[in-house]
């Protein structure tokens, strides 16, 4: 395993599907991420990072019930794992430990 | 829109559904179907595409499923074990599979052929970057008098200037002229080199690259040329050569570029470009030139570049309009003309006049028929013996099939079988290619510089090609071996139904073998053509005379030359060497004004007649050998002409006077009168042959009788003696029995084509007739032991066993020889005068052979099978 790492898409991934919560499986994660940051990702690139997000165990998944929208197949549910929070986690407070080092200065205006 | 969900295409789903793991199968299926009603909205074409495109890009690494995770009984260990399977079938069979993969490599080594040899002809003119536009005028010219219309791949600089000042629809326009090679005279340095006239325009037109110089205005000046890479190195070595003078024919150019060397894959060769603005001003000293005329269509080409979007039709049109103007002022020939595209000279259609090296269409199909019929043939026979043998291997069948194999996984082994065969036939084959490859490039391909090297991605051509050959053999004995039924094969095995087109294959294989029969007939009488050619009287003498080519030079500067060698004991000159191809001819008169003869003349010195042994039946050789400025006085005429004008007998020939044709009707004496020779090659009458007096200017050969065991040493000291006149030129001398072989090349080509043809044709043959001898014996096992047990003797069940195929070879016979006689007597060697005749003789050892053949091929396996024990066979039943 990589690590705990995070690339900037997979993390955006990762807290989607955290605050979606119950209803997080790929296209409504496609949907939200369109919705919360306005960019058009695509569904196969997300697909691609859910993959590689489950490989390296952030995140786990379970089939739900079939659709008659999906032509009769189950959605995929993912669910942030244990180490999946712990790098939401670490992400986060690496950053605020370098927010907290910016003066307020530098951003004079732009807030 | 109705309730009902719209559902995508299945063929897509079905692509999805092949590649994709199973484990993400199921919701990405789904995750596309939303996408897919979503997209409904746009339509469900746009829909449909969509979702294609997205089944498309969805098969990565991580969804498609990889075969070893599948299961145990994967797609790759499959395959794994059909390949084993393959390679032990293979070697328990090891004499089949010898036969087989032999079939194969020999069929495939000319498939090989006809590959490389295609790629590269259709590489040509590849590299021009704007090949796609580029177009060459060519044109059609009919004489009024001719029903013929000669076709021009040259055509007149008026069309092109034409077309260049009053008509528009191109983006440029390049004028050239072909030339004979010229030689380039720097100092010390001389070359010679092709030489071609060009406009200013060259280098939009075509893709070659200028190393030095302006390519705008290298060709715009007068007396302005461009060398290739080459030819500077070799007259500047290392200096710039640009701005240089060279000196050519008394003239001073000045090399305005240096050109990369020309790709041997180019229409276009030249070792030097000269601006088309010197043959002008050289064309316009010319009193009554016809440089710039209408008629000029034999010297010239003009390829032109049309714009990105333009149609060549405009162009065409104002072409013909062209035509149509002009053609009306000159009622005594036509001259119409067309557009070719570049990619389409080579190989491209029969033209004259050719810029350069080309190869035709025609050569092209005639060679891939040859090669599709051998290598159906192969595969034919590939599939006739699997399938007589698959009695055999039908046990294997059915356990395979009892255990739980289905249809398709014995359909594969065996195909997979068959491809391995080929896979293995086409290394041998590669092997052979590169064995005949060479006598290919001299025998056959010889109007066209070809290398015939392979080039890195020949190698997928290769394996595709080998692919496919073992598809097509191994299809059709897999989809019968994979159809049989386990409960038939264990069953009652004789009531299998096997092969049911076994007419069909009788009639193939009398087929082969009158191929066969006639390529040998073929092979062996243009092998005794070229021998009777070789060893046919030609009237004078012939051995150990080394002509020498003149190369204009001074013939009697040279001729003092080689005197002085111990070796040499005699000398004459001539003009063209008889019997080997070439020759002049003219008119002569005696009294009767009207009545004149064509003869075929030569000039000769004094010494020519002794020195070559012809035989004088009155009167003397030439007496005294003409000067500079004095004219000839004397002529010598063979029997024929003697005849043609009544002379009573050869002495009465003598001092008699004969006038020339032509203006000055020059008088000459006869001097005297010789026997008829061949003038000629063999396979054309002689007319009438006459000896002139020459002055140095009509001799083209230096004639040396000699006399010496150590040829190489000779041959040093003639061309330490040659370089002393001429340092340019190569001493080029051939024996005069090479310059007679040299004719006769094509009896040559004719035998070697014909002998491998029939190589290929009877291994193939021989292999089909094993095939069929495979069949009838493994068939026939029982009633051959039921016959033995009765108390046959084995020459009898051989007898039984070969009497039908030797009733085939026989029908064979009486189809091949009839028609190849007929098609020799009739086509091939009907215009010669002189040849050999077909008997008996001449056809038997072929036929004999091929029948023996045939026979070691039946006997091998009815002998098997008639001191097979019966004991054996029956106790099963």
């Amino acid at each position: 395993m990589k690590g705990a790492h995070l690339g900037e898409f997979e993390e955006i991934v990762l807290l989607t599907i955290a605050s979606l919560m119950e209803e997080a499986y790929s296209v409504n994660i496609v949907d939200e991420i369109a919705k919360v940051t306005g960019r058009a990702s695509k569904l196969g690139v997300v697909h691609a990072v859910l993959t590689r997000l489950q490989d390296k165990g952030m995140i786990t998944s379970e089939l739900g019930e079939p659709t008659k929208e999906r032509g009769g197949r189950r959605k995929r549910f993912f669910e942030v794992s244990q180490a999946g929070k712990l790098a939401l986690l670490n992400s986060k407070e690496q950053r605020d430990r370098l927010w907290s080092g910016i003066p307020d200065i530098v951003f004079d205006g732009l807030r | 829109m109705s309730n009902q969900p719209h559902n995508p295409p299945k063929w897509i789903n079905w692509i999805l559904e092949f590649y994709c793991k199973s484990e993400v199968l199921e919701d990405l299926q789904g995750d596309l179907y939303e996408y897919y009603n979503r997209n409904l909205s746009k339509g469900p074409f746009r829909a449909n595409l969509i979702f294609l495109i997205d089944v498309i890009k969805f098969c990565r690494l991580y969804t498609v499923r990889k075969p070893k995770i599948l299961n145990r009984m994967t797609f790759f260990s499959l395959f794994k074990n059909y390949f084993k399977t393959s390679i032990r079938s293979l070697r328990r069979h090891k004499l089949f599979s010898i036969i087989n993969i032999t079939g194969l490599a020999i069929s495939m080594s000319v498939g090989l052929l006809a590959i490389t040899y295609l790629s590269e002809l259709f590489s040509y003119d590849e590299f021009h970057e704007k090949k796609d536009r580029t177009y060459r005028i060519i044109s059609d010219y009919k004489g009024i008098t001719s029903d013929n219309t000669t076709h021009l791949a040259s055509t007149s600089i008026f069309i092109g200037n034409k077309l260049a000042q009053d008509y528009a629809g191109y983006e440029d326009l390049v004028l050239m002229r072909r030339s004979n090679e010229k030689d380039l005279i720097k100092g010390e340095n001389i070359v010679s080199a092709k030489w071609l006239y060009a406009t200013e325009s060259f280098f939009d037109v075509f893709s070659f690259n200028l190393t030095s110089g302006n390519p705008q205005t290298a060709l715009l000046e007068p007396y302005s040329i461009v060398i290739t890479d080459e030819i500077a190195k070799k007259l500047f070595k290392d200096k710039n050569p640009l701005d240089q003078i060279i000196e050519v024919e008394g003239n001073s150019y000045t090399v305005t570029g240096v050109v990369t060397n020309v790709p041997s894959n180019s229409h276009i060769q030249f070792d030097v470009l000269a601006s088309m603005k010197t043959k002008e001003q050289e064309e316009a000293k010319e009193e009554d030139s016809r440089f710039l005329t209408w008629r000029s269509v034999w010297m010239n080409h003009v390829y032109l570049t049309l714009s990105v979007d333009q149609s060549p039709d405009l162009v065409q049109r104002h072409l013909d309009e062209i035509s149509s103007i002009e053609n009306v002022k000159n009622e005594r020939y036509t001259i119409n003309f067309k557009l070719q595209p570049l990619t389409e000279i080579v190989p491209g259609i029969i033209l004259s006049n050719q810029i350069g090296p080309t190869e035709d269409n025609k050569t092209i199909y005639q060679l891939l028929t040859l090669t599709l019929i051998v290598l159906l043939s192969a595969c034919f026979n590939y599939t006739n013996l699997s399938i007589a043998r698959s009695l055999r291997r039908s046990k294997e069948v059915g356990i395979r099939k009892v255990v739980g194999a289905t249809r398709t996984q014995v359909l594969i082994q065996f195909i997979s079988e068959s491809v391995v065969v080929a896979f293995i036939a086409l290394i041998f084959g590669y092997g052979l290619f590169e064995l005949i490859k060479k006598e290919f490039l001299q025998v056959v391909v010889r109007g066209i510089d070809l290398s015939l090297t392979i080039q890195w991605h020949y190698v997928l051509y290769f394996l595709t090609f080998a692919l496919v050959i073992g598809l097509v053999a191994g299809l059709l004995p897999a989809l019968f071996l994979s159809n049989l039924k386990a409960i038939t094969i264990f069953g009652d095995a004789s009531r299998l139904k096997f092969f049911k087109g076994i007419s069909l294959r009788r009639v193939l294989i009398i087929l082969q073998f009158s191929l066969s029969m006639a390529f040998v007939m073929g092979a062996t009488i243009a092998y005794r053509q070229y021998n009777f050619a070789l060893n046919f009287d030609l009237g004078f003498q012939t051995e150990n005379i080394l002509n020498v080519e003149l190369k204009g030079n001074d013939p009697d500067l040279l001729y003092t030359q080689f005197k002085q060698l111990s070796e040499v004991q005699n000398l004459s000159l001539s003009g063209i060497i008889p019997g080997a191809g070439s020759t002049y001819s003219n008119r002569v008169k005696y009294k009767n004004l009207l009545d004149s003869v064509l003869i075929y003349t030569n000039h000769v010195d004094s010494a020519y007649l002794r020195l070559h042994g012809f035989k004088l039946l009155a009167g003397y050789t030439f007496p005294y050998n003409l000067k500079e400025g004095e004219s000839a006085k004397y002529i010598i005429i063979d029997e024929k002409l003697r005849k043609k004008f009544g002379f009573e007998n050869p002495q009465a020939a003598i001092g008699e006077v004969l006038s020339m044709s032509g203006k000055k009707g020059k008088k000459l004496e006869i001097s005297g009168v010789i026997e008829n020779f061949q003038y000629t090659t063999i396979q054309s009458e002689s007319e009438p042959t006459v000896f002139f007096q020459g002055h140095a200017s009509d001799y083209q050969f230096v004639n040396l009788k000699i006399n010496t065991n150590d040829l190489i040493g000779l041959m040093d000291k003639l061309e330490k003696a040659w370089v002393e006149v001429d340092n340019i030129h190569p001493f080029e001398a051939y024996f005069f029995e090479e310059s007679i072989q040299d004719v006769y090349y094509e009896y040559k080509i004719m035998f070697k084509v014909f002998a491998f043809l029939a190589f290929l044709a009877i291994v193939i043959a021989a292999m089909g007739l094993l095939g069929m001898a495979v069949f009838t014996t493994e068939t026939r096992m029982k009633e051959i032991s039921v016959r033995k047990v009765l108390g046959a003797s084995q020459k009898q069940l051989i007898f039984l066993l070969s009497g039908s195929f030797l009733i085939m070879l026989l029908i064979a016979a009486f189809v091949a020889i009839p028609a190849t006689y007929l098609l020799f007597e009739n086509y091939v060697l009907d215009d010669y005068v002189n040849r050999v005749s077909i008997g008996l003789v001449e056809i038997l050892p072929g036929i004999l052979l091929i029948f023996v053949i045939g026979w070691l091929a039946i006997s091998w396996q009815t002998i098997k099978a008639s001191k097979t024990n019966p004991a054996e066979m029956l106790k099963k039943e």
